[in-house]
């Protein structure tokens, strides 16, 4: 590994683990105003649907693909349906990913 | 005190494992691109695999190869790791409430730990209704499969090289989708959780071209002041 290689490795480390703890470090003594403690909830919703949406309605990264031969949008949905109906992680998960490999496979 | 190996703690750790397990399989082929991608984007094995023991953050990894390939300087590069990582703050503000009575000792390698996968199942687990003292354990879980996930997937790729089994086409990266999903449906209860949660994939569907996961940024931030927004408004 090159020096410059060294810097670059230690120096993403450093930012990245800043970031990551930065509130951790406070521990005990930080004491969010009842505001952002309230707008805190809603973090997990919002963040993992942020994440979720454009993975499985633009599959590439790039173009859109709202339409029945998207799997991964068919997927989704079907894990949705699980989730919602039944409140049961592992059966959303299990019943999306079977329903997403078999309608792959039946697309070819 | 409970003893160190008392049976709890282990299967507190185990089940984090466990129900990272999807998301396990979803990491593969992130992990073993990363290890391909590497070499041609002039990073040597050792980096490579350093980035991945000493960075863990799958994304940025992937844009300092994207950087680097394409001969930007060493500044540029770590204030990008810095925007694309924004979102792990969120994360932690969120988890702090939980961790906020650990010793250092903890804190400092679970925050080092935290992605986004172990974020998600961790603060499920934070919210399940059981008062268990030990759901730090199951967060240590969590980071312990993921990391190690990430590390041999990124070996494997560093050593297979271009001569890859076709993982990446196989579509394992659903898993990730389908947990995420799995765990936000249920929460959308309620009018200010909906609205939460459509606005920030409005807002995520509107900037998904911007760089460096800056979409996702504003579309947290959107769906939280939504989700306030609308708590507030009858």
């Amino acid at each position: 590994m090159s020096g410059r290689e060294l810097v670059l490795v230690l120096g993403m480390a450093a930012v990245t683990f800043l970031v990551r703890y930065a509130f951790f470090a406070l521990g005990e003594r930080a004491a969010f105003p009842p505001l952002v403690k309230r707008a805190l909830r809603y973090v997990p919703a919002a963040v993992l649907t942020a994440i979720v949406v454009p993975m499985v309605l633009l599959p590439d990264g790039t173009h859109w693909q709202l339409s029945w031969r998207n799997a991964w949008m068919v997927g989704a949905l079907a894990t949705g349906l699980i989730a919602w109906r039944f409140s049961h992680l592992l059966a959303s998960i299990g019943g999306g990913m079977l329903v997403f490999f078999i309608y792959r496979w039946l697309l070819g | 005190m409970i003893q160190p190996s008392h049976p709890r703690r282990r299967t507190e750790a185990w089940t984090g494992a466990r129900d990272s397990l999807p998301m396990l399989l979803g990491a593969a082929p992130f992990g073993l691109i990363f290890g391909t991608l590497a070499g041609p984007s002039g990073l040597s094995p050792a980096a490579t695999l350093a980035m991945s023991l000493c960075v863990f953050a799958g994304s940025s990894q992937f844009i300092a190869l994207t950087l680097l390939a394409s001969g930007t300087g060493l500044a540029v590069i770590l204030l990008t790791t810095f925007v694309v990582n924004l979102r792990h703050a969120l994360y932690s503000a969120t988890l702090l409430p939980h961790v906020a009575g650990l010793r250092q000792r903890w804190r400092i390698p679970l925050a080092f730990w935290l992605t986004d996968e172990t974020f998600a199942v961790v603060q499920l687990r934070y919210h399940r209704a059981d008062a268990s003292p030990l759901k730090h354990w199951y967060y240590l879980g969590s980071c312990l499969a993921m990391y190690g996930n990430w590390f041999m997937w990124t070996l494997a790729g560093v050593m297979l090289g271009r001569s890859v089994p076709r993982l990446e086409h196989m579509g394992l990266e659903f898993a990730m989708a389908a947990t995420f999903t799995g765990i936000v449906v249920p929460m959308l209860r309620n009018r200010p959780m909906l609205g939460a949660a459509l606005g920030a994939a409005a807002v995520a569907l509107a900037a998904h071209a911007l760089p460096y996961k800056l979409g996702l940024m504003l579309a947290a931030l959107a769906g939280v002041v939504i989700g306030v927004v609308l708590e507030e408004t009858p």
